[in-house]
């Protein structure tokens, strides 16, 4: 039987969800067997792939590049994991909802900045008004709130999708979990 | 038990069970180890009917009806858990995480909150709905408690501990709807309030709406379970 073609993506999110991923430790390599990572910030390739059996996507949808790189990953992915509180819920990223990105960007660069304050225009994407879990972009096969999910839950989750059963998330992980 | 307190049978998920015919459903659902989701609800309070996740099935009716305010009858049939009700409770669940901003991952309740429970036990792992992400005030103003309005899902127990247990009345609820707000006196600061400092609506708080500002970076549970022994020995007294 071919190998899993697995992919994980980073949008805006701590990387706190990668982290937890990868606390896995050995039980990591024992899944590895069934799997190619083939898409990952853990990796070095640069453009996401054709034909992704699996996707993480880590991080709620808070930028245009988020947004573009969203819709690719879907185009291109048989099952979407939203992965994490950030993913499945907007999370931390979307308290700024109540206040706005003009402020978010004020505070960061112009009231903590001491020299050269000014918004940048290029290299960091343009933050969108609001920030939005995944699903309100793309539809999304699995949720895995948790911020982040446990090691045990990223072991039971994907042990699962390797077999190609669903998970019974609710017994494992919840919001804020 | 005495001859005139009349008793009631009726089968709560299949299981026979016995009632005085003035309890509810809740409480005998309770009595026999039947769990049924509440929020509103809280033993030792009066009962508002307002968050409706009790919601049950009763044979032979197409309506659902809210379990902590339905008292028994004799021969009633009692369905507490199917598809229908599941798909209810996490609606309402799902209107309550998208109203305001409950970002468990950052509340001091986190761990210890009857909403973030409930929601598990209801198997919600997302919410369809949009988020509003409202903007509202945290009340930081009084030396020992604080109040996140982001968090408040308009339960009314510190409402009615304060009014019931307490007698002082502190708390009340403003407006309308969507922008209903629980406040103390006449939307006072808290800390300027006639508020006697007891701590009570800390305690039976479910979310971390209303804390104790101590606990703030340290694990919160809160205790409402003192409240049926209070009014036991207040009824002794
Ligand atoms: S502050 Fe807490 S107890 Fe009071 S209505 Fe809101 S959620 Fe309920
Ligand atoms: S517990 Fe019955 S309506 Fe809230």
């Amino acid at each position: 039987m071919s190998k899993t073609r697995l992919a994980t993506a980073w949008l805006d999110g701590c990387s706190g969800c990668h982290m937890s991923f990868l606390d896995m430790d050995e039980r990591l390599i024992e899944l590895s067997g069934a799997f190619d990572l083939v898409y990952s910030p853990l990796v070095d390739f640069k453009t996401f792939p054709e034909a992704v059996d699996i996707t993480l996507v880590e991080g709620a949808v808070s930028t245009t590049d988020d947004v573009e790189k969203i819709h690719l990953i879907r185009a291109r992915t048989r099952l979407l994991v939203a992965m994490g509180d950030c993913a499945v819920t907007g999370n931390v990223p979307a308290m700024r909802n109540a206040f706005g990105p003009d402020a978010v960007l004020r505070r960061a660069y112009f009231e903590n900045a001491d020299l050269q304050q000014q918004t940048p225009l290029v290299v960091v994407p343009k933050l969108l008004d609001k920030v939005r879990p995944v699903h309100e972009y793309v539809s999304v096969d699995l949720y895995l709130p948790g911020c982040p999910p446990s090691a045990a839950t990223f072991h039971a989750v994907l042990t699962e999708l390797l077999a190609n059963r669903m998970p019974d998330v609710a017994s494992l992980t919840r919001f804020g979990a | 038990m005495s001859a005139s307190v009349d008793v009631k049978t009726l089968v709560i998920d299949g299981v026979d069970v016995s009632a005085r015919q003035d309890q509810t459903v809740l409480d005998v659902a309770r009595e026999n180890n039947i769990f049924i989701p509440t929020l509103c609800h809280l033993e030792g309070l009066s009962e508002v009917g307002a968050c409706r996740l009790c919601l049950v099935e009763i044979k032979g009716s197409p309506k659902l009806f809210p379990a902590c305010v339905l008292k028994v009858e004799e021969g009633m049939e009692v369905i507490t858990h199917s598809e229908r009700l599941l798909h209810y409770r996490q609606t309402i669940l799902e209107l309550l995480f998208a109203e305001r901003n409950h970002v468990c991952a950052v509340c001091v309740a986190n761990g210890n909150c009857e909403l973030q429970t409930i929601a598990q036990s209801q198997r919600l792992t997302h919410v369809r709905l949009p988020y509003r992400n409202p903007k509202l005030p945290v009340d930081l103003s009084h030396e020992r408690f604080a109040a996140d309005h982001n968090r408040c899902i308009l339960c009314t127990r510190c409402v009615r501990v304060c009014a019931e247990i307490e007698g002082a009345h502190v708390w009340d609820v403003m407006g309308r709807g969507i922008d209903s707000m629980v406040i103390t006196d006449l939307n006072d600061p808290w800390g300027s309030s006639s508020c006697t400092r007891c701590g009570k609506c800390v305690q039976v708080c479910p979310t971390g709406a209303l804390f104790d500002k101590s606990k703030v970076g340290v694990s919160h549970p809160k205790s409402p379970e003192f409240l049926p022994y209070l009014n036991l020995m207040r009824e002794e007294q």
